[in-house]
């Protein structure tokens, strides 16, 4: 590899991220084509993929040698005291180089190998048929059917080729509102809910201007209204918030004047429009500009609903600033919480998890379709329809289902996860939490339900540790069209599989799909129930979790149940064969020394059970992360003479990222 | 004194609002001296309903029309309604509620009155005594005594009857200490910790006074400390106050060790809050906490801005580096503050927590509070007279016992499988600890205990919890003894408010409940198959 200036650097020291008072592990560090490495004297290694790489920082000399700080994508933070500058500043610009690839063939997806043979490899990919989750949706129906209209990608490049639009919709009126649509990006159907016969649509805001209309945009409106015969009315959610265009529209005064004027006719609710006078007003001056939303005028039978989620840009520095904060050395309680208010970052989750709800709440209490979008329709209105579908629907609170669904509403929809992630060396400014965002949510519902869903948070966690890490092929790229063009199926690997084979890690003990009272999720949004979720953004500082799992333990027991009631059926089904064997006179005493003392199944059972409880021991024996040493209680550390020589235990989950 | 003088009513028709998911209740309602009543009748259930009058912290009453509403917040962090007909009715039962529940008299409370069947009087009040302590102390080492100095409680009111002091110093010396601390606490032994023979030991400050004056006596003992633990060890004094504070008690008689005059000891000043303005915090905490309209920058600053879990950090902090200072130094802890009473039993009641094992069990745990909080002299009846609704101007309130009891929360929270008890055990404590219908928490310290002779005439709070039907709510199914200390982390980020007390009036009953149940029916169903296993299988084939 060119960029690799120096391959080894001895006597390198890893800094504990919060210790105050500079403990450090002295160990090697390599650097390889994919990967950093550092292996400390008790021969622990850290691995740090390349592509997890978000910035390098090089510190000013000190008289240790020279700090390097690492701050990477899945949060954590790696602080480096390497002895001599010259090779500080080699493997800085190295990583600077490997980090950021200005084409998608160098990431490591493409020379990631697995060993598996290329019908193995296929299979994974057709691991995920949306076509087939469509049908399991009921659609097509006599109200729905499959469009080929952008098979060839010639009305929407970001759309996936097979596209689901209602019966009475013809190809005219779909062409003619993709033209009207930024992007493109017309309404189509995102999730089918069949008892009530809503559908959740999606697309990109309407570049009405100001008095243009778009008469076949209306009628695909009709058309999904009417092909829902529950209900004739529909709601169209705007998921941006209303201040966003209010600057703009304050230096517009004159325009307002104008627009005010228009009048809305057609509103027949009340409450929405006493409500949502001021959010029009602002979104109509987005109309202004070209680009807004629909006019309401020419619409029939439409709610407009304005929900304020905030754009990609405030949503970044959002996190950032959550990451200052959580990132300072000796922090305290009030700073904590006060940085957690200012980054804003709760309260995002709460807005996208609230657009959710009332979408959810629409189809399952109005019976009404839904339509939803924000200016692109790939941010916000992914995680909102997504959202909504899993509050709606259990199949994606299981282990596949969830994957289905980011499968359809991200990546098939053409959610740009190679310029949200930064996979290439591109526009920082494209960069943004958006999916990350969603996660959280979905970490969130599964605080509230915890027997909801079949998934646990180290699948949420490893699916956020792959979006970046480029290993696979499933994230890479923009949209549909580009991942084609890119031939990922044929030279990268699908994660699905992966995941799959795993399973038994990403079990929800407690996930019972019957005990719910009903099938969609009521979650409560009264701010209490948002919390900082520490295993994301610590997920690498040991000294900051629980050090014991319950899931693991609940998981063991679970097991063992199962296989000791297995054990009991075989012995008893031993013992009816052998009673219907056996004259009745010798029976008792015979079986019962040979069932007793002797069966393979009973030791089998006795062994296993000594197994599965030793897990339980190791628990115990190393209490992770649970050393005084490791945690920092005080700040008279120096008053204590003869400070222990420090074994600071930071486990890093690095297999996972070798797998 | 006669109850039947201060209930103005005998009974109306209420309806009973409990909290937003709990379905109303409507019957007739009832007082009597303790206890307010709603019966629904005979075919509903449950068939009655009963809150006793020490647990409402404040009312408020409304009337409209011909009816009329009464809040009452409850110490426990309740809030009910009652809808109650008639204006007269309405008056009367708040007028009534309000004279009961604000009796202050010891010995007509509830405790004195409460027969449980399936109880006998007198059952499980020597569970815990200090000499039990001493018997595990004195299998492992020499160097301590059981002293009797306070028999009568004239060295100190509030320490029991026998205390743990070193074997070296005479009864007499132990006297002329204990004149020589606030409230004549003198050093006692506090716990032993085996493995690193070290101790931890509380007292009240030192009355040095502004002439700084001295108490060889006192000196001798805490010399005597270290010579007991081996040689050469060296002790640390935390003292919880700031050391302005500290400084500043001189003036007013108290102050704390001069360091020349106690060789090997090091002074540490751990401010901790205490008194009204913890009380504050908690108030405001709880307040935040029944807003369910607020946004979530709101929400946010308002759980910074009431400093509770800066509290809880603090403490958890300060236990810790007393309990690595023990474990990982071999030093010997002294902690006092002024009085000794607060956060000093926050202090060393935690350490032994992390560090030792049998403290995590249920009886341990309960054992630990019985020596540590009920014995060791905390002021119940003055810290726990008012709760967070109160309107009352506040005189000695204050939340330590639930902060301790939060920072066992967090403990758990962050280990477990390593305690016995589960969170509702740490519930029933704290309901408890303000309103109760057993002894264990009544009056300030054994003194005032003696002479109401509340050990026998009334329950003991540990037999009420040792019912079976009980055990499911207070264990924790998960538990696996745990030999080692738990570190915990005292971080920001890994301290959560604590939802399932402070939240209890605004949440709906949680599905986390429900997932409870589930694991203790995993439990419970492994405990099953395993039992059942042999023995069934080799059985069944009969003659």
């Amino acid at each position: 590899m060119e960029h690799i200036r120096t391959t080894k650097v001895e006597q390198v020291k890893l800094l504990d991220r919060f210790s105050t008072s500079n403990k450090s592990l002295t160990g090697t560090l390599y650097l390889t084509a994919t990967h950093l490495l550092f292996i400390d004297a008790h021969q622990k290694e850290t691995w740090i993929l390349h592509h997890h790489i978000a910035s390098v920082e090089k510190l000013a000399l000190t008289t240790s040698g020279c700090p390097l700080v690492i701050q990477c994508k899945n949060f954590r933070t790696v602080h480096f005291i390497v002895p001599r500058e010259r090779d500080c500043h080699d493997i800085y610009n190295s990583l600077l180089q490997l980090s950021k690839q200005a084409k998608y063939e160098d990431l490591y997806a493409f020379s990631y190998n697995p060993k598996q043979n290329d019908a193995e490899r296929l299979r994974g990919w057709e691991l995920i048929d949306l076509a087939e989750e469509y049908k399991r949706m009921g659609v097509p129906n006599s109200n729905w059917q499959l469009s080929d209209a952008n098979r060839e990608y010639k009305i929407c490049e970001t759309y996936p080729r097979e596209l689901y639009v209602p019966r009475i919709a013809s190809k005219p009126i779909i062409v003619g509102s993709s033209k009207f649509r930024s992007k493109g990006r017309f309404p189509v159907l995102s999730y089918y809910h069949q008892s009530k016969e809503a559908a959740i649509c999606r697309c990109s805001q309407p570049l009405s201007g100001f008095s243009a209309r778009c008469l076949e945009d209306e009628h695909l409106l009709q058309a999904i209204s009417k092909a829902n015969p529950a209900n004739r009315y529909m709601y169209v959610m705007d998921t941006r918030p209303r201040h966003r265009v209010q600057s703009w529209w304050a230096t517009q005064k004159d325009i307002g004047r104008i627009i005010v004027r228009i009048s809305s006719k057609i509103w027949n609710d009340e409450k929405i429009r006493e409500s949502d006078e001021k959010k029009r007003l602002n979104a109509m001056a987005n109309r202004a500009a070209g680009k807004g939303y629909e006019n309401e005028d020419n619409y029939s039978n439409i709610r407009f609903q304005f929900v304020g989620i905030e754009n990609i840009h405030v949503m970044r520095s959002s996190l950032q600033k959550l990451l200052e904060v959580n990132g300072t050395k000796g922090l305290s309680v009030n700073d904590f919480y006060s940085g957690l208010e200012s980054s804003g970052w709760l309260r995002h989750i709460k807005a996208v998890m609230d657009a959710a709800i009332f979408l959810a709440k629409a189809i399952a209490a109005e019976s009404a379709s839904v339509l939803v979008h924000c200016s692109d329709g790939w941010d916000r209105t992914s995680q909102v329809c997504s959202l909504g579908s899993l509050l709606l629907d259990p199949y994606y609170r299981t282990i596949r289902g969830f994957m289905v669904l980011i499968e359809k509403d991200w990546i098939s929809f053409g959610h740009k996860f190679s310029e949200r992630c930064g996979h290439l060396d591109g526009d920082p400014k494209e960069v943004s939490p958006v999916f990350t965002q969603f996660l959280e949510c979905v970490w969130h519902l599964t605080e509230q339900f915890p027997q909801a869903f079949e998934f646990n948070e180290a699948f949420l966690l490893q699916i956020h540790e792959h979006i970046h890490s480029c290993q696979f092929g499933n994230f890479i790229g923009n949209c549909q069209k580009e991942r084609e063009e890119l031939k990922l199926k044929e030279k990268t690997y699908s994660l699905w599989p992966f995941l799959l084979d795993d399973q038994k890690k990403y079990l929800n003990p407690l996930y019972s799909s019957q005990s719910q009272k009903s099938a969609v999720l009521e979650p409560n949004t009264v701010s209490f129930n948002f919390k900082f979720w520490r295993n994301m953004y610590h997920q690498f500082d040991r000294t900051l979790h629980p050090r014991q799992s319950v899931f693991n333990i609940i998981m063991n027991m679970n097991e063992q149940n199962k296989q000791l009631e297995k054990d009991i059926k075989d012995l008893e089904s031993q013992i009816k064969q052998r009673k219907t064997k056996q004259t009745d006179g010798i029976l008792s005493k015979e079986l019962l020394n040979s069932v007793r003392p002797e069966s393979p199944a009973l030791k089998a059972t006795l062994s296993l059970k000594e197994q599965a409880l030793l897990p339980v021991n190791n628990v115990l024996r190393t209490i992770e992360g649970s050393s005084p040493a490791a945690n920092r209680y005080s700040e008279y550390a120096d008053e204590f003479s003869k400070a222990e020589p420090a074994v600071v235990s930071l486990e890093y989950g690095v297999a996972r990222m070798t797998c | 004194m006669e109850f039947a003088e201060m209930i103005r009513t005998g009974q109306a028709q209420a309806e009973l609002l409990r909290g937003p998911e709990e379905p109303p209740l409507r019957g007739t309602l009832c007082i009597t001296g303790h206890h307010l009543l709603l019966s629904p009748g005979p075919q509903a259930t449950p068939d009655l309903w009963l809150l006793l009058l020490r647990n409402v912290d404040s009312i408020e009453k409304r009337v409209a029309g011909d009816s009329g509403t009464i809040t009452l917040r409850c110490k426990d962090l309740r809030v009910l309604q009652l809808d109650i007909e008639g204006v007269e009715a309405t008056l009367d039962i708040a007028r009534s509620i309000e004279a009961l529940s604000s009796l202050e008299s010891v010995i007509t409370s509830f405790p004195f009155f409460y027969r449980p069947k399936g109880l006998r009087l007198g059952d499980a009040w020597h569970f815990h005594p200090p000499e039990c302590y001493y018997k595990r102390v004195a299998r492992e080492t020499n160097a301590w005594r059981l002293s009797e100095a306070n028999e009568d409680f004239s060295l100190c009111p509030s320490y029991p009857r026998a205390v743990i002091v070193p074997r070296a110093v005479d009864d007499s010396a132990v006297a002329r200490s204990a004149r020589f601390r606030q409230g004549g606490r003198f050093p006692v032994l506090s716990y032993y910790h085996a493995p690193s023979g070290t101790v931890l030991l509380r007292a009240g400050q030192p009355l040095t006074g502004p002439q700084k004056r001295r108490c060889s006596e006192d000196e001798e003992l805490l010399r005597a400390v270290l010579a007991g633990a081996r040689p050469g060890a060296r002790g640390f004094i935390v003292d919880t106050r700031s050391p302005q504070a500290a400084k500043q008690a001189r003036m007013t008689g108290g102050g704390t060790e001069a360091k020349a005059a106690y060789p090997g000891w090091k002074r540490l000043h751990r401010p901790l809050e205490r008194g009204r303005p913890l009380q504050e915090s908690f108030v405001r905490l709880v307040e935040a906490c029944g807003d369910l309209e607020q946004s979530m920058d709101r929400w946010l600053n308002r759980l910074e801005s009431c400093r509770w879990l800066s509290h809880v950090k603090e403490t958890l902090s300060t236990a810790c580096l007393a309990a690595q200072s023990m474990e990982q130094e071999g030093a010997c802890i002294l902690v006092h503050g002024a009085e000794g009473t607060d956060s000093t039993l926050l202090i060393t009641s935690l350490a032994q927590l992390i560090l030792d094992p049998l403290s995590r069990t249920m009886a341990g745990f309960q054992e630990l509070i019985e020596r540590e909080w009920v014995q060791a002299g905390h002021p119940f009846q003055l810290r726990c007279a008012h709760s967070a609704f109160s309107h009352a101007r506040p005189k000695h309130e204050a939340p330590t016992f639930l902060l301790f009891l939060d920072c066992v929360w967090q403990l758990g929270r962050q280990f477990p499988l390593s305690l016995e008890f589960g969170e509702g055990m740490l519930l029933a404590l704290f309901d408890h600890a303000y309103a109760s219908p057993f002894g264990t928490f009544l009056c300030n310290n054994e003194k005032e205990r003696c002479l109401c002779e509340v050990r026998t005439r009334t329950h003991s709070l540990w037999s009420g919890l040792s019912q079976p039907k009980e055990q499911r709510k207070l264990r924790n199914p998960l538990y696996v003894p745990n030999p080692l200390a738990i570190w915990p982390s005292a971080e920001p980020q890994s301290l959560r408010l604590w939802q399932g007390l402070f939240l209890r009036g605004t949440r709906p009953p949680e599905p986390s409940e429900v997932a409870w149940e589930k694991v203790w029916q995993i439990v419970t169903d492994q405990e099953k198959t395993e039992g059942s296993q042999p023995t069934d299988s080799a059985s069944e084939p009969g003659p």
